[in-house]
C-alpha cells in the first residue's frame, strides 16, 4: 500500500482532556478512508490536525513522505480540499465566487476558471444557472455540492469531508452519497471521511478507521469489523447500527 | 469607501490651500465688531481674510496671536500694558510697540476711542444742570449715585475717583449693573458708573461726564497684529486707525446688540447698509459646510484609525483588551472638558485641529468597538473554510472577515458620525466655526433665534446624516449578507 498521509504519533489534548491519544494511521492513495465512532472519539480534531487547523501536542504528519509544518502548510492547504458539515460556505459571496475564490486569489486565468467551473457543476450535479446564487438562497443539499466544488476547485490530491451529509435529509443524502462516489471512482481521489453513519461508511469507504475516546480500535473493510471485531466495542458500535437499520 | 474618502479629501484641500489672515475677536459684543470690522476691511482690499469669533479672554487671544493661530484681533492698551506686558501704565504707544516687537507682534495706532470706566447721567437732567465734566459734580451734592458694588469696591474704583476729584457727596448706593439702568430711567438714581461704549448709553439717552482731571485708566482700543503679516494686511489695519470716536463705538455696538448680528454693526461701519452682509441662507451654507468639514475630516480619521484598532482588538489578549477599554475611557471624559485639555497642547491651541482631533477622539469608540465585535461575531465554520482554503492572512480579513462584518462597523461608522454632527456644535467654542457659532453667539446675546439658526440645521443635519448612512448600507453591505 502507498500512503498519501501518514499520522506519526500525533496526539492533542486540550487542558486536561485529551482528544486524541498517541496515534497512527496511514491514508491510501486513491481511495476513501472513512473514520467513524461515537461523538467526541476525536474524529473531526483528526481532520484539523491534518489540515493544521490545530498543532499537534506530539508526533508530525506527513504528506508525500515529507513532514507538514507551519513553513510549508500554505502551500499544503492549497492541494487539499476540505468541507464541514453545514458547509462553510461564505455568506456574502455568490456560489461562483465561493468556488472560484482561491483559483482568483492565485491569479488563475478567467477562462481556465471558467471551464473548470463548468466541470464542476457537472461533475457535482449543480444547475449551473444557480451559480449567481447567495448560498442562503441555496438548500441544503446544494450548499454543500456548492462546498464540494469548492474544495474540488484546485484539483487536490487529498479531500477532507467532516460529516459533509450529517445535517441533510435521507433522500438528499442518498443522492449525494451516490453522486459522491462517482466522483471519487471518477477522480480516483485520496479522500477521508468522517460520518456517523455506518452504512454511509460501507458504501463510500474504501477502508473503515473505528475510533473510540481519542485512539483507533480496529481498521479494515466493514467486512473486517463485522466479521472479525477485536473488541466488544467493535461488536456492540458494529450491531448498534445495524439494528437501528433492520428494526 | 474609497470615493466617499476622496470626496472628503476633495473638500479639505481648498482650505489647506489659500492661507486667509485670521481676525480674532474676545467673548463680548465690541470685541465681535471691531474683529468684524477688520475682516471686511481686508477683505474690501482684496485681502482672504476670516474672523474667528469669540475665542476667549485676554490670555487665550494673546497666546494665539503669540503663536501665529490668528493674525490679529482687538484689544485695549490698558490691558496691553498690565495683563500682557505685566507693565504698570501709563505706558505710551511706542514704548509698547517696542516691547510687542519681542514677541513678533505690531501695534496699530489708536482706533480712537477709549473703552473705559465713565460716570453717565440722563442727558435731559446733565443738560438741565448744565454738566458736562465729573468736575462739575462737585456743585451738585445732592445728586443721587448709584454704583455698582464692583466700582465701590475697585482700586481705580469709586473712592479714590471721590478723592481725586474731592466729591464729598453722602448720597451714594450699591445698586446691580442692570438695575442702575432702570434706576436711572425712573429717577430713582441721578449718576452711574458704566463702560463708557456701552451701548445702554446710546439706547437710554445717556450721556458720559468727561474724565476732566484723566482719573481712568486709559483702555483706548487698538489692533494687535502679527509682524510677519503681509504688508498690505498692515496698510490695511492701520487704516483704521482714527475711525472710531466714543459716540460712533456705541451706535455700532448698539446696532449689534439691537440686531443681534456683528455683522450689520461692520456695515454700518462702512456705512454700506446690508450690501455687503452675509445673508442667512449664504451664513447657514458657510457654518454647514465647515461643520460638515470638521465632523467629515474627523469621522475619516476616526475610520482610518479605528477599524485596524478595531482588528487588532478583536483577537483579544491584553492588547486587545487595553485597546478597549482607551478607547472607552475616552468617550467618558466630557467633550468640553476634552476640548480645554487639547487646547493648551502644542501642535494644537485655538483651532480647527483641536476640534478635529476631539471628534476624532469621540467617534473613536463606537468605530473600534463594532469592527471588534462584528469580528469576532464571525462564525467558527467560516473562520475554519478561510483558513484551510490556503488564503493567507490579508486575504482572509479583506476577502472574507470584512465583508461579513461590515454591517456591524458600518453601524459603528454611522454612530460616529451622528455623535460628530452633535458635538462638533463645540468646535465654535474655540473659534473652529460651524453651526455652533450661531449657537454661541446666540448664548451671549440671549438671543433664541440665532441660537436656533444653528441648533434645528445641526439637527437636520444629524437626520441627513443617518438617511445617507441608511442609503450606503444598501451599496457597502454585500447583497448576499442583505437577503
Ligand atoms: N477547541 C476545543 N477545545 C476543547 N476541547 C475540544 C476542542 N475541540 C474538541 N474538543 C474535545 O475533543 C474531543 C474530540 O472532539 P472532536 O470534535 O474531534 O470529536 P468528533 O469525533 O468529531 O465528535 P462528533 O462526532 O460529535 O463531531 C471532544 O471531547 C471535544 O469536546
Ligand atoms: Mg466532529
Amino acid at each position: 500500500m502507498e500512503a498519501l498521509v501518514k499520522l506519526r504519533g500525533v496526539s492533542k489534548t486540550f487542558g486536561a482532556a485529551t482528544a486524541l491519544h498517541p496515534l497512527d494511521l496511514a491514508v491510501e492513495r486513491g481511495k476513501t478512508t472513512v473514520l467513524i465512532g461515537p461523538s467526541g472519539c476525536g474524529k473531526s480534531t483528526l481532520l484539523r490536525l491534518i489540515i493544521r487547523l490545530l498543532e499537534p501536542d506530539r508526533g508530525t504528519v506527513d504528506f508525500d513522505d515529507e513532514p507538514i509544518t507551519s513553513a510549508n502548510i500554505a502551500e499544503r492547504r492549497q492541494q487539499i480540499g476540505y468541507v464541514i458539515q453545514d458547509g462553510g460556505l461564505f455568506p456574502h459571496l455568490t456560489a461562483r465566487d465561493n468556488v472560484m475564490l482561491m483559483a482568483r486569489h492565485l491569479g488563475r486565468p478567467a477562462d481556465e476558471s471558467n471551464a473548470r467551473l463548468q466541470e464542476l457543476c457537472a461533475l457535482t450535479r449543480f444547475p449551473a444557472d444557480a451559480l449567481s446564487r447567495f448560498p442562503v438562497e441555496l438548500s441544503g443539499g446544494q450548499r454543500q455540492r456548492v462546498s464540494l466544488m469548492r474544495a474540488l476547485a484546485l484539483s487536490p490530491r487529498l479531500l477532507l469531508l467532516d460529516e459533509p451529509l450529517g445535517a441533510l435529509d435521507p433522500l438528499v443524502r442518498a443522492a449525494l452519497q451516490k453522486d459522491l462516489r462517482e466522483i471519487f471512482t471518477r477522480l480516483q481521489q485520496t479522500v477521508i471521511l468522517v460520518t456517523h453513519d455506518l452504512a454511509e461508511a460501507a458504501y463510500l469507504g474504501d477502508r473503515i478507521v473505528l475510533m473510540n475516546e481519542g485512539r483507533v480500535v480496529q481498521e479494515g473493510t466493514i467486512r473486517d469489523l463485522r466479521e472479525k471485531p477485536t473488541s466488544e466495542f467493535v461488536t456492540d458500535f458494529v450491531s448498534a447500527q445495524r439494528s437501528l437499520v433492520l428494526t | 469607501m474609497k470615493t466617499v474618502g476622496a470626496l472628503l479629501l476633495l473638500s479639505i484641500l481648498p482650505a489647506v490651500a489659500q492661507e486667509p489672515v485670521i481676525v480674532g475677536s474676545k467673548k463680548f459684543t465690541e470685541s465681535y465688531v471691531l474683529a468684524e470690522i477688520a475682516q471686511r476691511s481686508l477683505g474690501n482690499a482684496g485681502i482672504r481674510a476670516a474672523h474667528r469669533q469669540g475665542m476667549g479672554g485676554t490670555i487665550i487671544l494673546w497666546e494665539a496671536l503669540r503663536t501665529g493661530q490668528i493674525s490679529a484681533y482687538p484689544e485695549y492698551t490698558g490691558t496691553i500694558a498690565e495683563e500682557i506686558l505685566k507693565l504698570s501704565p501709563p505706558l505710551s504707544l511706542e514704548a509698547m510697540r517696542q516691547e510687542l516687537a519681542q514677541h513678533g507682534v505690531g501695534i496699530t495706532e489708536e482706533l480712537g476711542f477709549n473703552n473705559t470706566y465713565a460716570l453717565v447721567m440722563r442727558r435731559s437732567v446733565a443738560e438741565r444742570l448744565g454738566l458736562r465734566t465729573i468736575s462739575d459734580l462737585r456743585a451738585h451734592q445732592q445728586l443721587q449715585f448709584g454704583l455698582t458694588h464692583e466700582f465701590i469696591a475697585r482700586r481705580d474704583g469709586w473712592t479714590p475717583l471721590a478723592q481725586r476729584y474731592g466729591l464729598a457727596t453722602p448720597r451714594v448706593r450699591g445698586i446691580d449693573h442692570g438695575i442702575g439702568y432702570e434706576a436711572l430711567r425712573n429717577g430713582s438714581v441721578d449718576v452711574k458708573d458704566a463702560y463708557s461704549t456701552d451701548a445702554k448709553i446710546a439706547e437710554n439717552d445717556l450721556v458720559a461726564l468727561e474724565d476732566d482731571l484723566r482719573f481712568f485708566p486709559q483702555y483706548k482700543a487698538v489692533f494687535l497684529y502679527r509682524l510677519s503679516l503681509p504688508g498690505p494686511a498692515i496698510t490695511q489695519l492701520q487704516s483704521l486707525a482714527g475711525t472710531l470716536d466714543e459716540p460712533r463705538m456705541i451706535r455700532l455696538n448698539a446696532e449689534a446688540e439691537r440686531t443681534k448680528d456683528y455683522a450689520r454693526a461692520a456695515d454700518l461701519y462702512f456705512n454700506t447698509s446690508g450690501s455687503h452682509g452675509e445673508t442667512l441662507p449664504h451664513k447657514l451654507l458657510r457654518w454647514t459646510a465647515r461643520h460638515l468639514q470638521l465632523a467629515g475630516i474627523a469621522l475619516l480619521l476616526s475610520v482610518v484609525v479605528g477599524v485596524p484598532l478595531g482588528i487588532v482588538a478583536s483577537r483579544g489578549g491584553a492588547l486587545g483588551h487595553a485597546i478597549l477599554s482607551i478607547t472607552g475611557v475616552v468617550q467618558t471624559i466630557p467633550s468640553l472638558a476634552l476640548l480645554a485639555l487639547l487646547v493648551p497642547l502644542p501642535f494644537f491651541g485655538i483651532s480647527g485641529r483641536t476640534a478635529i482631533a476631539a471628534l476624532f477622539l469621540y467617534g473613536l469608540l463606537p468605530i473600534v468597538r463594532n469592527t471588534a465585535t462584528g469580528l469576532q461575531d464571525i462564525a467558527p465554520p467560516i473562520r475554519e473554510s478561510a483558513i484551510a482554503l490556503g488564503l493567507s492572512a490579508a486575504a482572509q480579513l479583506r476577502q472574507i472577515y470584512l465583508p461579513i462584518a461590515s454591517r456591524t462597523i458600518l453601524a459603528g461608522i454611522k454612530t460616529s458620525a451622528v455623535i460628530n454632527i452633535g458635538t462638533a456644535t463645540l468646535a465654535a467654542l474655540i473659534g473652529a466655526g460651524g453651526l455652533g457659532e450661531p449657537i454661541i453667539s446666540g448664548l451671549n446675546l440671549n438671543d433664541h433665534a440665532t441660537i436656533l439658526q444653528g441648533a434645528i440645521p445641526a439637527a437636520v443635519l444629524a437626520l441627513v446624516v443617518q438617511w445617507s448612512f441608511d442609503l450606503l448600507d444598501r451599496l457597502l453591505i454585500p447583497k448576499g449578507l442583505r437577503l
